[in-house]
């Protein structure tokens, strides 16, 4: 088998030019898709921890039917105490859940006192808010960002900030129905000013829970979602097809099910563009797949068209179909181990050349984003080892020819 | 000991409307360890011949045993494992691989063919290199010789695996005369040395007064079989 190596080698050293050309071309392709993948990769990576970080956890939980009307946020179809302890003893058996905080979503009238709006409220725990979703505080652009929130304040959008002139400190009121549809008022100061991010809530201002149990005259426990975070995210499908399992199980008198759950990719339109850029990847590899398949082809052909006066030689001389064979497919498996050895390299050095010069960028309204583009190992291998695949595979069949080929005929090739 | 037996061999190629019958019902024995010579016109037949006898070309009709096999019955593979096996070639354009040395070269057919270890191998190229003059030159690439030593490494190649019969197609065709005079003495001598059945075809009659026995073919028929200046043969 050496000896096949060997002469393939010496063979793609034959023509050097040729040889080179056609490895720049398939380094070039594994440069494209490594640095793709790592680049929209770690985009990808970083937006989704930015929504789930910041604003939604990794998973929610409703009553049946909420998020279908999360439009309206209706108070009526909120979790009932003993829902919710159910949840929490369910969630108790989960290992995988690390966290997770209890919320209110309310929509009510906003007032600076010369001007009224509407606004989208989220009512927290601090505590279980900052536990869940740790990000959220570095939203406070103005303002307190330490513990979040107290009773008595609130963080208000910045949208609504500068529309209704308010600043940190302003005092506003609440107007609210609750599900009875009696009205409330609350007066509250504002505490700080929120950036608004892509996605359901992105845009809602937060006050405290218990704020927001005084608005809507709530006097036990109501709970329009809540927000689990889990210890590690790679557990996210099972932890949500066992909760589902779970929570599916758990069925109302009309034999329906009480509870829904969601990933945040079934909450965020975000998921839709991560599936975009895993689309786009999916095109880059099989773009790559023919540069290296069409590359690899070629050569392959020229090869064996430029040595037929040779394989009609070996083949006189005894050597095997299945051996005459391997030489050419060895050739084409060697081709693509020095594009992918180069490429690999020149990929790995430009990732940590991108990484060691900061680079930053813009996404939405997020500014001075950071790209840290990284790649795994496994993503190298799946690169490197489709690479080869495809460069055996495209040297079958000109080798098939070579082996087929009728040793008379060759001979008389000039 | 006959070591090729032909009777009634016929090789008959088609090209569209168009058939050529390139041998015409040829019967010959040639025993082992002899020197001979098919000679003729081009077009006559010679190469077919010998491509039929090295079972590079299954003949139309007729029978053929050589070294006791029936080869018109061999498939592809049986064909290049007997080829691998019991005959050597030479070629006229000596069909050297250019990007194995002279030593590689004659130690291809051992490696790549029957698979002979290591030691035994080169040990077996060194004497080849050295039987035919060349143990001097086996770092070099074929490009880097001489037309006469590239037949010289062929002849080499072609003995290497202990071949019971070489098979050299217009051998001397590319060399000039005084080459093409050493080349056969070379495999003369190679027969001699070796115990080798040594048949060739050339249309040089300063090749073919070497030989011990010279079979003419005309038009795909065995015109006349004699024997050579060379030879002792009868």
């Amino acid at each position: 088998m050496l000896n096949i190596f060997k002469l393939a080698a010496r063979n793609l050293m034959r023509y050097k030019r040729r040889t080179f050309l056609t490895a720049m071309l398939i380094t070039l392709g594994v440069v494209a898709v490594l640095l793709f993948v790592s680049i929209s990769g770690s985009f990808k990576t970083m937006m989704i921890g930015q929504i789930t970080d910041s604003m939604l956890g990794h998973l929610q939980i409703h009553r049946k039917g909420y998020l279908a009307s999360i439009d309206s946020l209706p108070l009526n179809r909120n979790l009932s105490a003993k829902q919710v302890a159910k949840i929490e003893q369910v969630l108790a058996g989960e290992n995988s859940v690390d966290t997770y905080a209890m919320r209110i979503r309310l929509g009510a009238m906003f007032s600076n006192f010369a001007e009224t709006t509407n606004i989208r409220l989220n009512a927290i725990l601090p505590d279980q808010e900052l536990n869940t979703v740790p990000l959220i505080a570095k939203r406070v652009i103005q303002g307190q960002s330490a513990g979040l929130i107290e009773k008595g304040d609130i963080l208000i959008p910045e949208l609504i900030a500068k529309g209704m002139k308010v600043k940190v400190g302003d005092a506003i009121v609440l107007v609210a129905n609750n599900k009875d549809g009696s009205v409330n008022g609350l007066s509250l100061k504002v505490r700080g000013i929120l950036e608004g991010i892509p996605g359901p809530g992105g845009r809602d201002g937060v006050i405290h829970l218990e704020d927001a149990k005084t608005l809507l005259r709530i006097t036990g426990v109501e709970i329009s979602e809540i927000a689990i975070r889990l210890k590690d995210m790679d557990q996210l499908p099972q932890t949500y097809a066992d909760l589902k399992a779970k929570l599916s199980s758990i069925k109302n008198q009309q034999g329906q099910p009480v509870f829904e759950v969601h990933t945040w990719e079934k909450l965020s339109p975000f998921f839709n563009i991560a599936k975009m850029i895993d689309l786009m990847t999916f095109f880059i590899r099989i773009m790559l797949v023919a540069i290296v398949l069409v590359s690899i082809m070629n050569v392959m052909i020229m090869a064996v068209y430029e040595r037929i006066n040779e394989i009609g030689t070996i083949s006189a001389i005894g050597t095997l179909p299945t051996r005459i064979l391997g030489i050419f497919v060895v050739e084409g498996f060697l081709l693509g181990i020095l594009g992918t050895a180069i490429g690999t390299v020149i990929s790995l050095i430009a990732i940590a050349a991108m990484n060691a010069t900061q680079i930053s960028f813009d996404f939405g309204r997020q500014t001075g984003l950071l790209l840290e583009p990284t790649i795994s190992a496994g993503e190298v291998v799946v690169v490197v080892l489709t690479v080869i695949g495809i460069a055996v595979v495209a040297s079958l069949q000109p080798a098939y020819k070579a082996a087929k080929m009728d040793p008379i005929e060759a001979l008389r090739h000039v | 000991m006959s070591l090729i037996i032909a009777k009634n061999l016929k090789k008959t190629y088609t090209a569209g409307d168009i058939t050529v019958n390139a041998i015409q019902g040829v019967d010959f024995s040639i025993e082992s360890g002899s020197f001979v010579s098919f000679v003729g016109p081009s077009g006559s037949g010679k190469s077919t011949l010998l491509n039929m006898i090295g079972c590079l070309d299954p003949p139309t009709e007729g029978s053929l045993q050589v070294v006791d096999n029936d080869i018109t019955r061999f498939d592809r593979r049986e064909a290049a494992l007997f080829r691998g096996k019991n005959i050597g070639f030479v070629f006229q354009d000596f069909n050297l691989i250019p990007v194995l040395t002279v030593f590689e070269n004659v130690e291809y057919p051992l490696q790549m063919v029957q698979n002979w270890p290591t030691a035994k191998r080169r040990q077996r190229v060194q004497d080849l290199l050295e039987a035919v003059g060349m143990a001097d030159q086996g770092h070099k690439y074929p490009s880097q010789i001489s037309g006469g030593q590239k037949q010289r490494v062929a002849i080499a190649r072609a003995l290497v695996t202990n071949a019971k019969l070489v098979l050299a197609d217009e051998p001397t065709a590319n060399l000039d005369k005084a080459t093409a005079n050493r080349i056969i003495i070379l495999m003369k001598k190679m027969r001699d040395e070796f115990d080798t059945t040594f048949v060739f075809s050339t249309h040089d009659p300063r090749v073919v007064k070497n030989a011990e026995i010279i079979h003419t073919l005309e038009d795909g028929r065995l015109a006349k079989s004699e024997t050579g200046n060379g030879g002792h043969h009868a």
